[in-house]
């Protein structure tokens, strides 16, 4: 087969599993899963084909994969849609593969595959567990067989967009995340809070792809192709480049980059659209909250880096260009912003989804200071170590609902990190897993995938001289590392906090083999790019990484040079950070006890409020009062009521002075009337005497013909 | 030859005589009579405008014998009808066969 044709079938095996789940096979949740892990597992063996392939190329970047179809006629020429591996695609395709085939096998785990069905479990809600011999088990999840395939339809979604070598198709696959997430964040629809949570994840989103449609439109306007190979040839980009918008001062290429950007903005969550993510986590499961936060919200950051390109159009190589400006500075700011935020947090789950926004403005930032391989590197770093943190904390909350079960208290909340505590000895898969996952985010040096390409990162914007990024990337990778030490001493060290944690439980063997494959990556894919100038180690392997993804781009960008100042930045902050937060939480009981439970970060920032009082109440008003009672009651149903009786008037005078004096009387009667008397009068010459009639017609003869002689032949 | 004027003066002579006694007289015999006189009188003119044309054309002539027989056939109903109407009303005079309108 050939490698085109093999690209060209990775997205489908996961789609037909979603139709042959939701049109056949759910009502049996064995044959279900088996349909959806079989699916996924093929798209895996392709993908793995495809990168292992890719890496046999040599200039993949100058000769991609590529095969395309014409697809839709637009006037005289068609718009193509197709495929796309280069390298850049090959190791996005790699860490997506992994990290989709590994939520698959985990759901089975996680939805507890096996057990019995529950006694009270409605569709809609979480399983409440059942009795079996008196003692409570978890139970089996009611939606089993729904949530495959939604899995299957949304890992269809992210090959879709990974593979494209166009800007459509990419959107479709966009889009079709963007629905599988609203269908999987509302999962569990009896709760409230899930649903609207739903909601808003899909309008926020939605906010940044309405300005991403526009800006493929105008790209396609002023270009006439989707195609990123048609785009990013030297030419189109300097015509693009050099035409002006006359918006803020922008030329074509940065207008359209940074309306790009918006959606990835909503899809990413980045500041101003972040607050769907945290209340993502109301998604059912780990899982589904992973599929989020550690792969579909990488999609936006893959959609920044494909655009890479067309942002750094114009770019001399010194003096960021306003969209580059735009960009560094969104991300920055997300970067520290969540970071803080995500120091307040007591849910397991929200203090990582508030790091990976933390995470994603890192990338982000980078991509704005122009550092294209090591925005990738981190997004494929991040990706590995971040999925195994979201397993570990849904493997985490897993146990703790097994002692909930287990002492029948359902008050205690599983997924708080305050009722944790000494899971370490209960869990001890989870525990080290997540211990590897917690320093890979916090940037373990030497060791861990994240201090490389978080390295990278800071390396990059110590040598373009970013200054005031670089400090304060540096200030959240601290925080990263100490709320990720928090999490870490909250949860699994020191002495169980409650019944609930004594009686947790380690999980089955599906949910913590993802755990170990993943930590695997979550160490090992850091030394892929290490620096070749780095001191004792580098050099070692080759920088890999830089090598392949580099050659994406036309112009291979250059490895910043090494220099000692970020490298030590690097590991203060990291080891600085660990150390803080396990001094500072060794102790903490309860949250009381916890210094940092600041009202302002505890809160947010006070964002969902300031939103709900910038854009939701004025909506609201402006639905509820403006529209409806003042435009539709007042005004609309105003002039209705105003016309009512003028339409009525001016039909009664019409009927009383025109219809019936004119129409009735005058013409109706009138004509009958009139009828009836020239009757009358022209009766008397109706003699009956033929020869009169006869004289009469000789006499309009006479005078007919004779006028007809007078007149026109004399 | 005779001139064509003159067998028109004719025709128009007799039709003027059929006319008026289609027009004057009482008995509704005399007015079929009458008819018959103005009928002829357009046969006249068919024969002579086809003698004084074209002579091979057969029009003129099959219109007059078209004329005749309808003429015979008029006759023969109006004749009848007289007698109908004589048998039921006892009378022939034209203007006390007012039934149309009284």
């Amino acid at each position: 087969m050939t490698t085109e044709l093999l690209i060209w079938l990775i997205p489908l095996p996961p789609v037909l599993a979603f139709f042959l789940i939701v049109l056949f096979t759910n009502k049996s949740k064995a044959l279900s899963h088996s349909v959806g892990v079989g699916a996924a597992f093929l798209s895996f063996l392709g993908a793995m084909i495809v990168f292992v392939r890719a890496l046999g190329v040599e200039h993949l970047g100058e000769h991609p994969f590529e095969s395309s179809i014409p697809w839709l006629p637009t006037g005289e020429t068609w718009l193509e849609i197709g495929v796309l591996i280069d390298p850049l695609g090959a190791a996005v395709l790699f860490f997506v593969a992994i990290t989709i085939f590994m939520i698959f096998l985990y759901s089975v785990g996680y939805h507890n595959f096996g057990q019995p069905a529950g006694d009270h479990d409605h569709a809609g809600l979480p399983p409440h567990g059942a009795t079996v011999h008196g003692h409570t088990v978890p139970s089996v999840e009611p939606m089993y067989s729904r949530f495959f395939a939604f899995l299957g339809l949304f890992a269809f979604g992210m090959y879709v967009l990974v593979i494209s070598d166009n800007l459509l198709t990419m959107f479709v696959g966009w889009e079709i995340m963007g629905l599988c997430s609203y269908l999987l964040i509302g999962f569990w629809y009896g709760k409230p809070s899930a649903r609207n949570a739903a909601i808003k994840a899909f309008m926020t989103t939605r906010i940044g792809d309405v300005f991403m449609l526009i800006g493929i439109a105008f790209l396609y306007s002023v270009t006439g192709t989707l195609s990123f190979r048609e785009i990013f040839n030297e030419t189109t980009l300097h015509t693009l480049a050099s035409v002006p918008t006359g918006v803020l001062g922008l030329s074509a290429a940065g207008l359209i980059a940074v309306l790009l950007f918006i959606g990835t903005v909503g899809k990413s969550a980045q500041f101003p659209l972040h607050v769907w993510l945290p209340d993502a986590m109301e998604g059912p499961t780990p899982v589904s909250a992973m599929i989020h936060a550690a792969t579909m919200v990488s999609a936006g950051v893959y959609a920044v880096i494909r655009m890479f390109p067309l942002l750094t159009a114009g770019y001399e190589g010194h003096g960021l260009t306003p969209e580059m400006t735009f960009v560094a500075f969104i991300g920055t700011f997300t970067a520290i912003f969540a970071a803080t935020i995500a120091v307040a947090q007591n849910d397991i789950k929200r203090v990582l989804a508030y790091s990976t926004i933390s995470q994603l403005g890192f990338m982000i930032a980078a991509l704005g200071i122009g550092a294209y391989v090591a925005a990738a590197f981190h997004l494929i770093t991040h990706a590995f170590f971040k999925a195994l943190l979201f397993l570990g904390s849904g493997s985490v909350i897993h146990g703790m609902e097994h002692g909930v079960l287990h002492t029948g208290n359902h008050k205690v909340d599983p997924q708080d990190m305050f009722n944790m505590g000494g899971l370490r000895k209960k869990m001890p898969f989870t525990f080290w897993t997540f211990l590897i996952g917690g320093f890979a985010l916090s940037g373990f040096p030497l060791v861990t995938a994240g201090f490389w390409s978080k390295d990278e990162i800071l390396a990059d914007a110590w040598y373009h001289h970013h200054y005031l990024v670089f400090g304060t990337l540096a200030l959240a990778a601290f925080l990263t590392a100490f709320y990720t030490m928090r999490q870490i001493t909250l949860t699994f060290l020191g002495e169980p906090r409650t019944e609930e944690a004594k009686h947790a439980h380690e999980t089955p063997w599906t949910m913590t083999t993802p755990l170990v494959v993943l930590s695997f990556f979550a160490i090992t894919y850091g030394w892929v790019g290490i620096p070749e100038k780095f001191p004792l180690i580098g050099g070692i392997f080759p920088n890999w990484f830089h090598d392949f993804v580099g050659h994406t781009l036309a112009e291979v960008p250059k490895a910043p040079e090494f220099s000692w100042i970020p490298l030590l930045t690097s590991i203060v902050v990291a080891l600085g950070g660990l150390a803080a937060g396990y001094f500072v939480y060794r102790n903490v009981k309860t949250p009381a006890e916890d210094k940092l439970q600041i009202p302002v970060l505890k809160n947010k920032w006070y964002f969902d409020e300031i939103y709900n009082a910038v854009f939701i109440k004025p909506a609201l008003w402006f639905s509820e009062v403006f529209v409806s009672k003042w435009m539709d009651k007042g005004f609309i149903d105003g002039i209705l009521h105003i016309f009512g009786p003028i339409t009525g008037g001016v039909g009664s005078a019409i009927r009383n002075y025109f219809d019936v004096p004119i129409i009735n009387r005058l013409i109706g009667d009138g004509s009958a009337d009139a009828t009836w008397w020239v009757g009358k009068n022209l009766r008397p010459i109706q003699t009956g005497r033929i020869q009169q009639y006869l004289i009469l017609s000789l006499i309009v003869i006479f005078v007919v013909g004779g006028l007809l002689y007078f007149f026109l032949l004399a | 030859m005779v001139p064509l004027s003159w067998y028109l003066m004719f025709a128009a002579a007799l039709f003027s005589i059929g006319l008026f006694g289609v027009l004057t007289r009482r008995n509704a015999i005399a007015i079929l009579l009458g008819v018959e006189l103005m009928l002829n009188a357009v046969n006249i003119n068919l024969v002579a405008f086809w003698r004084y044309s074209d002579v091979m054309a057969m029009a003129g002539q099959v219109f007059a014998v078209i004329v005749f027989a309808v003429a015979a056939a008029e006759v023969s109903v109006g004749l009848a009808l007289v007698i109908s109407v004589y048998r039921r009303r006892n009378t022939v005079v034209a203007d006390e066969l007012d039934m149309l309108k009284w």
